[in-house]
């Protein structure tokens, strides 16, 4: 099968100071990559989920695909087409099918349209003048779990989990092919997290959509997603099928983020991984390994040499970047450093 | 504030009512922003319908005896060339307000746009607008509005077109600094995602919001155009006799004020009303778009 | 590595902190919303006490109380807030500002914000010792030790930079260190890890929990993430719409929570869920308004379990075992009722 969404080796880069600036103070690069080379594809009704925290270019990626932010270079290919070039009346068409929902549930809602005109802002953009506005809106707010009277609201008016809600009624109105989900549940109680995300299952059941949704918490993506990808510095170190990236993670970082958010149990060992340092600055990349400033395992290599995406023997699908993965079988358990899980506490 | 914010989105749940209601059981909570309005609208009505109110010819000399006190006949008086006063100030408002509407209106549209072409715009010609803007309000104003005064000689319109140029950069700078920060908002991201053109970002997200602000802005600019165009008349560097106007008859009212105090308070009162109906309704208006003080209904 | 049990009888001896039947409102142009209602909660000296719940359940709003940090249109109706055997309520305003910053310190939420922005770390950590004895060098010195304490690397030269130098996860560190420079016996923390990442979050989880120990002060740990209150805490208070619902030791809570809610919420927490599935659980319904005066129990709107009592009568701290109460009527046939 064919994929609906391929992208190709895709590099994003910030300036982080003007033109003149960079003359005057000597940078020869005033940039920073916020994506250095990250490729992936999405099939047809398939959840993908980019994990990852601030500063890891997972946003990025989403802003580049919509249009957005631009890219230095790579491609981006949505059913066969070409579309990372195309700007403006050209790109239209192509935003006709795909979607994206936004971190901020009230924020990334016009403050004085009322829910109704924001359902069917998509039809007026898009020029579908002759269906019924009215009735769209009624379907819309239905299909979301929302009774018809939200249609006068205004979103200030909306708790946190409404305006979702409404959010994903206006993302899905033109039934696109691609849906992308920022942050779906940042800002909400656990209790509704639970409630966006069981509508968003049941409305891709229902749809059949593609779903790109990006997180930084691992727990949500576990039920919703076919297959995952951990970020770290705008490039994948960890893709594989969700199910078994949860059961075996091979990176330390994905490693450390599973472990982040555990079972709420006073008495469970506790065996949260606590990393050492914070996330470099994208402007000062550590050399070799991205990640071997805070692993626990690093070696000497990790300091030096870049690690290639491997893909285990037994599994083409999960690959990952480590010279010491974790639990694998690419080395001899003696030459991997030996630690005692939960114990290690760094300083 | 943060703890209320915490619990006010499931009050805010409660209620449905539409903001343009609650925008008018605000402003009519607002009890000086009432007295503006009234105000406001009391001197436009005067002003348009001044031809139909007037008692006498407001130009025509000697209608009455010279410096007289009010009477039946004459309600405020007659000046030093026995014209009718009432009639004199009746008419005199339809000047300042004319100048006022005529300024603040073209350097309202001409700031918007170009307040909007610098915020949204790319970024050469962001600054090269703010370059414009910034040049133009260095100029010392009195100083700017003698020299065009000079240059184009007085008239209503050389004092409409100096208006006009000094308080554009205000408003575009306004504009500006709004429209960008809205640029980043992540509802024009959301908008943009859905392929909504620039246009349409622009009239229908950013100018509503923009909007408000602005129109207090004018609203407060509207007494201090009321208050120059009245200064340059005492100067006598307005409109010229014997048109009436509010500055030119305190002028007038000025030199004989010894004889009669009547034109001096007949024409100083309406200007003092002016000022004040518009400063409460801008007072009011920014209260009531002010977002801060929206929340906590 | 297991936690020594916290000491259990609630009123064995006196609490640091001492909050009873606290009640308060927010007077708004809509009438008044009960923000806070019959809140009584203690805070053992040199333990660390949760308060979980969701946005709109009071929990920031009882952090603000306590501090005294309220907005203008704050008013509390009753109760007493005991904070070293003294009535922070009906202290003069004068004495109340002396506590803040030398008995009580607060870190709050966002560290972008806590900082002044256009002063140096310095001059803001010498700033907040000025209850303290001291020349300047032995105040810089007394903070710099902190920073180092906290894990700022080369806190000698890093002193001098100001808020922006820092990242998200170091501001943060600041700022702990310097609510603890004070040497407060209480120790107030409103959301605290929520500004951060998750990887971020475990280390000052660890940081809080290391310097609680080697202090000795009480922590107020405000939060809405049940994992690090599981992991921080030894005591636990649930909050929803205004009312504790349940508390008692962290133990019990979670692993024999009374009150429906809290039954609920450990159910709604996605750590917990183990095997994979396409239907997560949720608390149906919404946070009911907290305007006008509600008679009944303020949960039973979302509560399976509901039946006529709950409607009719607010129910009342029952207590379950040694040291648990949750308001819930279900628990009446323990019949231990303590109000």
């Amino acid at each position: 099968m064919s994929a609906l969404l391929r992208v190709e080796d895709l590099r994003v880069r910030f300036r982080t100071m003007g033109p003149l600036k960079a003359l005057a103070t000597g940078t020869r690069a005033p940039f920073i990559d916020a994506l250095c080379g990250v490729s992936f594809e999405i099939r047809k009704g398939e959840t993908l989920a980019l994990v990852g925290e601030s500063g890891s270019g997972k946003s990025t990626i989403a802003r580049t695909i919509i249009g957005l932010q631009r890219a230095v270079s790579g491609s981006i290919s949505f059913d066969g087409q070409e579309i990372e070039e195309l700007s403006g009346a050209e790109r239209k068409p192509y935003l006709r099918r795909m979607a994206m929902m936004f971190q901020d549930p009230i924020g990334s809602l016009s403050p004085r349209l009322t829910v109704r005109s924001l359902l069917t802002e998509p039809f007026r953009i898009h020029g579908l003048k002759d269906r019924d506005v009215e009735g769209e809106a009624e379907r819309l707010l239905r299909m979301v779990g929302l009774s018809a009277e939200f249609a006068r609201r205004y979103p200030h008016q909306l708790s946190g989990g409404q305006a979702r809600r409404v959010g994903i009624a206006r993302a899905l109105a033109l039934s696109p092919d691609l849906l992308i989900a920022d942050e779906p549940t940042a800002g909400l109680d656990v209790s509704v997290q639970g409630e966006v995300l069981n509508l968003l299952a049941r409305l891709q059941t229902e749809l059949g959509m593609a779903i790109l949704i990006i997180t930084h918490n691992l727990n949500v993506v576990r039920h919703m997603t076919d297959r995952m990808a951990i970020m770290y510095l705008g490039r994948f170190i960890e893709v594989g099928a969700t199910e078994r990236i949860f059961d075996q993670p091979r990176h330390p970082y994905t490693e450390a983020l599973l472990a982040a958010n555990p079972e709420p149990d006073p008495d469970a060992v506790l065996n949260r991984i606590e990393l050492k340092g914070e996330v470099p600055s994208l402007m000062r990349r550590p050399s070799g390994c991205e990640f071997h400033t805070r692993c626990r395992y690093a070696q000497d290599i990790c300091s030096r040499v870049f690690p290639e995406p491997s893909a285990g023997q037994e599994d083409k699908k999960h690959s990952f970047r480590c010279h010491f993965p974790i639990a694998g079988d690419i080395l001899p358990t003696s030459e991997r450093p030996k630690l005692s899980i939960g114990k290690t506490r760094f300083r | 504030m943060a703890i209320v914010e915490s619990i006010l989105p499931e009050t805010n749940d409660a209620m449905a009512a539409e903001s343009s209601r609650t925008f008018l059981r605000q402003f009519r909570q607002n009890l000086l922003g009432m007295l503006g309005a009234v105000l406001v609208i009391f001197i436009a009505a005067t002003a348009i319908f001044a031809p139909l109110m007037i008692t006498h010819d407001p130009i025509r000399i000697m209608v009455g005896p010279r410096l007289a006190g009010p009477s039946l006949d004459f309600l405020l008086g007659t000046d030093q060339l026995g014209r009718d006063t009432f009639s004199r100030v009746v008419m005199g408002g339809r000047i300042p307000l004319l100048v006022a509407f005529a300024s603040l209106g073209s350097s309202l549209a001409v700031g918007l746009v170009l307040g909007l072409i610098a915020g949204f715009g790319p970024r050469w010609l962001d600054n090269l607008l703010l370059l414009v803007f910034d040049t133009i309000r260095s100029f010392p104003s009195i100083i700017f509005a003698l020299a065009m005064i000079a240059l184009l000689g007085p008239s209503l319109a050389s004092i409409i077109l100096v208006i006009a140029i000094t308080s554009m950069p205000i408003y575009a700078r306004v504009v500006r600094t709004q429209t960008e920060a809205l640029r980043s908002s992540e509802y024009i991201a959301a908008e943009r995602s859905m392929g909504a053109g620039t246009t349409r970002i622009l009239a229908v997200h950013v100018l509503p919001n923009v909007l408000g602000p602005l129109l207090i802005l004018v609203s407060m600019d509207v007494p201090a155009v009321i208050a120059v165009e009245a200064g340059l008349s005492f100067l006598g560097m307005g409109v010229r006799p014997p048109t009436p106007d509010w500055g030119a008859i305190l002028n007038d009212g000025y030199s004989y004020i010894n004889q009669t105090p009547w034109p001096v308070i007949a024409s100083g009162i309406p200007i003092v009303l002016a000022t004040l109906g518009f400063t409460f309704l801008g007072e009011a208006l920014r209260d009531i778009f002010d977002p801060k003080l929206r929340k906590d209904l | 590595m297991r936690r020594k049990d916290p000491k259990t009888q609630l009123s064995s001896s006196r609490a640091l902190l001492e909050i009873r039947d606290l009640n308060l409102d927010f007077g708004t142009p809509r009438g008044r919303v009960h923000a806070l209602r019959n809140v009584s909660l203690d805070v053992p000296a040199g333990q660390v006490v949760g308060i979980v719940g969701e946005s709109g359940s009071g929990k920031s709003t009882l952090a603000y109380t306590v501090m005294g940090l309220l907005p203008e249109n704050a008013d509390v109706t009753s109760g007493s807030i005991l904070f070293e055997y003294k009535d922070l309520l009906k202290m003069p305003t004068q004495a109340r500002r002396g506590l803040l910053g030398d008995h009580l310190s607060m870190i709050f939420q966002d560290p972008m914000t806590a900082l002044n922005p256009v002063r140096t770390i310095e001059s803001q950590m010498i700033d907040v010792q000025h209850h303290e004895q001291g020349s300047w060098g032995e105040k810089r010195a007394r903070a710099i030790d902190m920073l180092q304490r906290v894990g700022i690397p080369d806190p000698q030269s890093r002193i001098g930079a100001y808020p922006h130098h820092f990242s998200g996860g170091m501001r943060q560190r600041v700022c702990i260190a310097m609510a603890l420079l004070v040497k407060p016996t209480l120790l107030v923390a409103d959301e605290p890890t929520t500004a951060l990442d998750a990887t971020l979050e475990v280390q000052i989880i660890h940081l809080l929990k290391d310097l609680q120990k080697e202090i000795g002060c009480s922590v107020l740990f405000v939060s809405h993430h049940l994992g690090a209150v599981a992991e921080l805490c030894d005591r636990v208070a649930v909050m929803y719409a205004g009312e504790v619902v349940e508390q008692g030791a962290v133990r019990d809570i979670f692993h024999n929570p009374a009150h429906p809610y809290t039954r609920a919420l450990l159910e709604c927490d996605p750590g917990r869920i183990k095997k994979s599935t396409r239907t997560l659980p949720t608390i149906p319904g919404e946070v009911p308004s907290l305007l006008g005066t509600k008679v009944g129990c303020i949960f039973r709107t979302r509560c399976r379990q509901a039946f006529d009592r709950c409607g009719q009568e607010n129910p009342v701290e029952y207590r379950i075992g040694v040291d648990q109460v949750a308001r819930c009527h279900l628990l009446d046939k323990e019949l231990l009722v303590s109000v």
